[in-house]
């Protein structure tokens, strides 16, 4: 199913280049309070109850933009202008990267089980009999669940003839690997951040675009402005994304107002080669385990939820890691900018003093679309060094696993431990059971490469394009030698 | 209708279009009935220009038959413009 078939995805794009227009060309104070009624002018129709609440919600994901969270609202009527100030002047990005606009969640309904018209109040009644709670009652004219008794085990669903019994999720809470989104006594949802992995998967999941990610761009655009060197350190899924290749991204992203493109896959290099020296370490002294540790969503479960598998986390440093510090071994006065499909890598930037910012592969779109910046029609940039195809393929699902395979069999003369990869993808709530029992080591394989989102990077909430399309795309790019 | 009228199907693949949804686009053949493929050419362009000045809003754009402009095209409304189109051409 095409996924940009999709008015919240069109939105969020569309206001990214709205604000990174204005704040280029420095309008964006006079203009950004009237964004909301610029794109909902009162004679068009409103995609939510009327254009007033559609501009609210429009207001609130401009926040998210400028970096805030619904949580930074102590007064409604504070103008956007007052928040871009704000934003302007932090030095430090924010903590928490995630959000959910109060006016944007529609509340969905409570229960998981439904019965619908379809009922006939049938005479044999089967639901009311496989039900183990007798929460299902049948009325004259059909059956109702009374959802104090439900709990929601489903297997009335399985038994109506009629399949009247549908299951209605909240698709942000069935998204959430860890169930840290959850209702308030309201009915809205709040994100619990003792347990959130920022993972994104609820942002890409709900359809009232409710849930806001909080943007680091004005940074970004600030450090330009400044004339500043600002590195982009693009994540190796970023094949695929744009009609362009590596060599057009170069040039395309000189002209954005970065200096110059670094491909995380140099990063990866080290990860790789440091990851497989790590492995055989670890093997030696006899653990039965290793997982990889570049997806910061993963690492950021293990840290909250899973204690158990503290130890068996690579410490080797992810392809980010690596990279802001090659950057700044270069140069030190460099700012370091990711650009990536993920929500994640926001928060472990966070802690990495080599990484000053990051961005999406949807917000650097916006950039070039605000810039009016064609990628196709330009000649390309000679990339000053290619990264090693293996590392390109860190991406895409397996690519990690492949990596140290390739540098394993490059090792001298040594006889490296017979590896046992298993790959774990996506992070959802059965791979979080089954990781807990790998580090209980009650399942076979002795290497782990986890990744929380579908597909490996390129499935990432950010990504432009299906997870299929950029991970072949991954794929072939890291086969070139 | 002989095989030289073909149905001119140009998708722009500009930055700007192709992140606003024309990445869908570019797999339009895809999604085409094989009736329907049959009697169209479908030509990605790196940019057919209707975004300059400013005017993001529209993106992603399709022109069909040169005359034609489909403006935040899906894959469903360029479709069905496609079937209206193939059957004036049949009528006339």
């Amino acid at each position: 199913m095409p996924s940009m078939n999709n008015a919240a995805e069109r939105v969020r794009r569309e206001l990214l280049i709205r604000v990174i227009r204005g704040e280029l060309d420095g309008t964006l104070d006079q203009e950004i309070d009237r964004i909301p009624i610029v794109m909902r002018p009162s004679d068009q129709p409103a995609s939510r109850c009327c254009i007033y609440k559609d501009r609210a919600v429009l207001k609130y994901r401009l926040m998210g933009i400028l970096g805030f969270g619904v949580e930074d609202e102590t007064d409604e009527a504070k103008p956007l202008r007052e928040y871009l100030a704000e934003a302007r002047l932090r030095r430090e990005p924010p903590k928490e990267v995630l959000s959910v606009a109060p006016v944007a969640c529609y509340g969905c309904i409570e229960s998981h089980y439904v019965i619908t018209n379809a009922c006939r109040a049938c005479f044999a009644r089967p639901c009311t009999f496989s039900c183990p709670k007798q929460a299902i009652t049948v009325g004259p004219k059909q059956a109702e669940i009374d959802h104090s008794k439900c709990i929601d085990c489903g297997k009335c669903t399985t038994v109506c003839p009629y399949k009247a019994i549908i299951r209605v999720p909240i698709p942000c809470e069935e998204a959430c690997p860890t169930g840290a989104i959850r209702k308030d006594e309201s009915g809205r949802e709040w994100i619990n951040f003792d347990t959130c992995i920022s993972c994104g998967k609820c942002l890409k999941a709900c359809p009232f675009s409710a849930v806001l990610e909080r943007s680091q761009i004005i940074e970004v655009i600030r450090a330009m402005k400044e004339g500043r060197r600002v590195v982009a350190m693009v994540a190796p899924a970023i094949i695929g994304q744009f009609p362009a290749t590596l060599e057009q991204l170069a040039e395309g992203l000189r002209k954005a107002g970065f200096s110059d493109m670094l491909e995380v896959a140099s990063g990866a290099e080290l990860t790789a080669r440091n990851e497989a020296k790590e492995f055989f370490e670890r093997m030696e002294r006899g653990d039965h385990l290793m997982t990889s540790s570049c997806c910061p969503a993963y690492v950021e479960a293990v840290r909250k939820l899973i204690p158990e598998m503290r130890k068996f986390v690579s410490a080797t440093p992810s392809p980010m890691g690596y990279s802001g510090r090659l950057a700044k071994e270069r140069d030190p006065e460099c700012v370091t900018v990711f650009i990536g499909p993920c929500v994640a890598k926001r928060k472990e930037a966070c802690s990495d003093p080599n990484v000053d910012y990051v961005m999406t592969f949807e917000e650097l779109g916006a950039l070039f679309a605000a810039r009016e910046i064609n990628l196709g029609t330009l000649e390309g940039l000679k990339l000053e060094r290619e990264a090693d195809p293996y590392a390109r393929g860190f991406g895409a699902g397996c690519g990690v696993t492949a990596a140290i395979l390739h540098e394993m069999s490059a090792g001298e003369g040594q006889t490296p431990p017979k590896i046992d990869g298993k790959l774990i993808n996506p992070l959802d709530r059965k791979n979080m059971r089954l990781l807990k029992l790998h580090a209980l080591g009650k399942l076979p394989g002795n290497f782990l490469e986890v990744m929380a989102c579908e597909g490996g990077c390129v499935g990432g909430p950010c990504a432009l394009v299906d997870a299929e399309k950029g991970g072949a795309a991954v794929r072939k790019l890291a086969r070139e030698e | 209708m002989g095989n030289g009228s073909k149905l001119k199907v140009e998708i722009c693949l500009g930055t700007t279009c192709f992140i606003l949804g024309a990445s869908e686009l570019q797999d339009l053949a895809q999604y085409l009935e094989p009736e329907l493929l049959d009697r169209v050419d479908i030509i990605g362009r790196t940019c057919l220009g209707f975004c300059k000045d400013r005017k993001f809003d529209g993106a992603p754009f399709v022109r069909l038959d040169e005359s034609i402009v489909i403006e935040r095209a899906t894959v469903a409304r360029v479709t069905e413009k496609i079937k209206a189109m193939l059957k004036e051409k049949d009528a006339e």
